[in-house]
């Protein structure tokens, strides 16, 4: 049931009026049961792979808190009989066992997620090897379904799992609310990815019906629309027509498609995410926020600690800080600063820790060479613009432009362009032919095609252009107004006929202009495959 | 006491005000909302009236009397074969069309069933051309033949029967979503027409009078499998039925059309299905000395349908068939329906009339 299909429009509907008309106690136990039905409708096996990483995870988190208990439990009714040691130790060995149980429904469901998303991809790099040493003998390909949003529900789970093993959450006692956290439908498929501390409290709390908090989910989730059917699946067919036929499309093209699908890419993600923050809004539940207009950024860095949030903050806590601070790496740290100096030695932890986020980042977002070329290749640009921070830091010494407007409009254009040529990755069927597709941009000179009208040759009409431009100005001028603070809550503030005529024209705007129906292909969202 | 109580009063009654305030405002802000997408929706439908006429005919037939001694269904071998003002010219027997462009089998079963909601006429005459298809086919024909329907169960059923993978059934009852992108090619007819269009047939009948004679018609290719499909079979089965359970007699025919190819293994499965079930089937390709046709004269596009000399023809020898077969009555007698007659043979010989004359316009040219 995609976003975009009435069916979806339908069961939010009907579960929006039950969910206001059934005693409150129960809503959270409704939004189980839709959950687990709209992943039904997905694909019914694929539930027998999210029951599992539930239960798994329950149960783990449980056995953690138990243990956790019990040796508080333990210490305060032998505080006089134990000496500190005897303290420290058992405090040792209770954390071990809870180390134990975290490692154990880490692996089984890494494990679970290894497997049907990467073992093709494993099976193709060792048909490569074998290719390449002349042998003959060939492992045939695992026919096995990706289960829908699996890495987002997985991440969410382990994530929960490791802050009870911190501490920083208690576990959950009830499994079916456990079960609504992992499951709950409008964040399943391409998340925000939460955290159980951030959520919890709204997801099973009792909401009454609020008229203007209903209102303000309704309007984020047309917004949503706007961006996914008139902007992301308007500009798709062209996308689609360049990156397609490489032959043809090269040069100018191959910039144009790269910008283009730029454009599609954000406006696709932040539209489903505004339509799953829209939906958990009118139901009362809160969702963290997965961006902060990330195209206004003025590095990369910058881009990365504003798009997709919820997953960069996910690496962080989960990956580069647990790798920054064990054993092996503060070793490591000792062992470079006495050999390589200080001022080397202290960034060697974080150089191999940013590279392993960034390595994990790009084997998340999908199982082939491209991510993780693409993984790398935001590390390397973060990375060596880090290192030159001391030739900017002389260059804004000498020229003081950092100010001026101009500066910051070519710092944000030139975020966006290195952001769009690293994301040409995600386009081409293998990293050497992106390579030399992304190279005929400078050895097949036809940027005459900007203007020529050759751009109505990729299967976008002028209408389509009009539109576009028209999308991507309101998309523009939108970002700019939240600048100042919410732009519903300013929209609110006007007179009644103003609000009107807002949302109406914007709700005819999709209907009219949204590429949906009959001669438009349905469109997944791009993140859902990841 | 008294202060409070009236203040409580005053807030009370202030609360009310607000109350009714908002139902009124949400009162005002749907009907608007629904006004605005009710004339969206007149203004992006296709219109049908200059360009692809087919799409008009099936909702024409709504406005008509209905008190038809004889129903014409299937697809463009009946609208563009068959001339009912002949019938009653000729004949004095009222006579409808109810044919779409590629209308399917399960389509005109349906349309049948949606006509003897008004009325029960003594003849149905079936062409059995659409037995080919088994599988729905295109979404523009499906369109063309359901959206002219008034809504029923009949309709929903022949929605929910011809749907291709692409078509969702919300589209067909709020056809806004299917043509919402039909802005971009708006024309002065969709505004000229929003409310309401001129009629294009004649009793269903699609005239033409230019002239494109059949050379080199080419030769059915071989197909794997010429046994009709069970979906086709169960269909027909269907409108035998019901016309048997209405005490309507069923005629079947073939149109004397010689593209699409209608293969002797057809012909076969037809025959024998006419004789279990006791019906009349009549292959006017087997038929032009009777019927007088000349594929050199009589069809305006090279054999694939007839013009209206070739029309008038063959509709001249089906009036004698039903006069004979079914002792269809000559009611040119009964004052009200000569009247109405009266006006539409008018409005026929003033549009032969007309494409005559733009057809001499044109320089003689055989093509309007």
């Amino acid at each position: 049931m995609l976003f975009t299909s009435y069916s979806f429009l339908g069961f939010i509907a009907v579960l929006f009026l039950l969910y206001y008309l059934i005693p409150r106690r129960m809503q959270w136990g409704l939004l189980l049961i839709a959950s687990y039905l709209f992943y039904f409708i997905a694909g019914p096996s694929w539930l027998l792979y999210l029951a599992a990483t539930t239960a798994s995870t329950y149960f783990a988190a449980r056995r953690i808190q138990e243990v956790g208990e019990r040796q508080k439990a333990y210490i305060k009714a032998n505080k006089e009989r134990l000496s500190a040691e005897e303290k420290k130790a058992y405090k040792v060995k209770m954390k071990s066992r809870q180390r134990g149980w975290m490692l154990a429904c880490l692996l089984l469901n890494l494990g679970i997620l290894a497997v049907v998303k990467y073992t093709n991809f494993a099976i193709a790099n060792i048909n490569g090897l074998l290719r390449l040493t002349g042998s003959a003998a060939r492992l045939d390909f695992w026919d096995i379904a990706l289960p829908m949003g699996i890495s987002f529900y997985t991440f969410q789970a382990l994530g929960y799992l490791i802050d009870v093993y911190r501490g920083t959450v208690a576990a959950e006692k009830n499994p079916f609310r456990l079960a609504l956290f992992v499951s709950f439908f409008p964040q399943l498929i391409q998340g925000p990815i939460s955290r159980f501390g951030d959520m919890a409290k709204s997801l099973y709390e009792e909401h009454a019906f609020e008229a203007k908090r209903f209102c303000y989910g309704l309007e984020r989730i047309l917004w949503g629309y706007f961006k996914k059917l008139v902007i992301a699946d308007r500009i798709l067919v062209g996308v689609n027509t360049v990156i397609r036929d490489t032959e043809t499309y090269q040069g100018a093209y191959v910039f144009v498609g790269m910008l283009f699908y730029a454009l599609e890419l954000y406006a696709d993600f932040t539209g489903g995410i505004d339509i799953t923050i829209g939906i958990a809004q009118a139901l009362g539940i809160q969702v963290t926020e997965n961006f902060n207009r990330p195209y206004f950024s003025k590095s990369v860095k910058e881009y990365w600690r504003r798009w997709h949030i919820t997953m960069g903050t996910w690496f962080t806590d989960y990956i580069f800080y647990p790798i920054s601070v064990c054993k092996p790496m503060l070793k490591l740290s000792r062992s470079a600063r006495a050999r390589l100096g200080e001022n080397i030695g202290k960034r060697v932890p974080i150089y191999l820790s940013s590279f392993a986020v960034w390595l994990a980042t790009g084997i998340w977002h999908g199982a082939s060479w491209n991510f993780v070329v693409w993984g790398l290749g935001n590390w390397a640009v973060i990375m060596v613009s880090q290192e030159l921070e001391p030739l900017y830091a002389r260059f804004h010494r000498r020229f003081d432009v950092r100010g001026k407007g101009w500066f910051k409009l070519f710092q944000v254009l030139r975020t966006i362009l290195v952001m769009s040529c690293l994301r040409t990755f995600d386009c081409y069927r293998d990293v050497p032919l992106t390579f030399r597709m992304f190279g005929t941009m400078f050895t097949r000179w036809n940027w005459h095609i900007l203007w020529d009208g050759s751009l109505l040759g990729i299967g976008l009409s002028a209408a389509d252009y009009v539109i576009l431009l028209a999308g991507v100005a309101a998309l523009v001028a939108v970002s700019l107004l939240q600048r100042r603070g919410s732009v519903r809550v300013r929209i609110a503030a006007r007179p009644y006929p103003a609000r009107f005529l807002v949302w109406y024209g914007l709700f005819l705007a999709v209907l009219l202009m949204g590429a949906y129906g009959v001669g438009y292909d349905a469109s997944q969202f791009i993140y859902n495959q990841f | 006491m008294g202060h409070m109580g009236l203040q409580r009063r005053a807030t009370e009654r202030a609360g009310k005000g607000r109350r009714y305030a908002g139902i009124g405002r949400f009162a005002v802000s749907a009907a608007i909302v629904l006004l605005g997408l009710w004339l969206l929706q007149r203004l992006l439908m296709p219109k049908y009236v200059s360009d692809v006429v087919e799409g008009a005919l099936i909702a024409e037939y709504y406005s008509e009397e209905k008190d038809h001694d004889v129903i014409f269904i299937g697809d463009c071998e009946v609208y563009e074969n068959f001339s009912p003002a002949v019938l009653w010219r000729d004949y004095g027997i009222n006579s409808y069309i109810r044919g779409s462009a590629q209308q399917l089998i399960w389509q005109s079963y349906y349309l049948l069933e949606d006509t003897l909601r008004y009325e029960k006429p003594d003849t149905v005459i079936f062409n059995v051309l659409s037995m080919q298809y088994n599988e729905p086919q295109r979404e523009a024909y499906n369109r063309m033949t359901l959206e002219g329907m008034r809504w029923s169960s009949s309709k929903a059923a022949a929605i929910a029967v011809s749907m291709t993978e692409e078509e969702h059934f919300l589209d067909y009852v709020f056809p806004l979503l299917r043509y919402h992108s039909r802005w971009s090619e708006l024309g002065a007819e969709d505004v000229k027409y929003m409310f309401g269009s001129p009629k294009v047939s004649h009793n269903g009948y699609y005239m033409r009078v230019d002239v494109k004679p059949a050379e080199n018609v080419p030769e059915g290719r071989i197909l794997a499998d010429y046994r009709f499909g069970d979906n086709a079979w169960e269909y027909l089965d269907k409108m035998t039925a019901l016309c048997r359970e209405n005490d309507i007699r069923l005629i079947l025919v073939k149109a004397p059309s010689l593209y699409p190819y209608w293969y002797d293994q057809w012909e076969e499965q037809i025959e024998d299905y006419a004789a279990r079930n006791d019906l009349l089937y009549i292959n006017f390709l087997e038929l032009a000395d009777e019927t007088g046709l000349d594929f050199s004269t009589d069809t305006y596009d090279g054999g694939l349908h007839l013009n209206l000399s070739g029309a008038e023809k063959i509709t001249a020898y089906m009036g004698a068939v039903l006069r004979q077969e079914t002792g269809a009555a000559d009611r040119r007698g009964e004052e009200h329906l000569a009247r109405v007659w009266e006006e539409k043979l008018a409005a026929y010989d003033r549009e032969k009339e007309r494409q005559y004359e733009e057809l001499r316009q044109n320089g003689g040219s055989d093509e309007l």
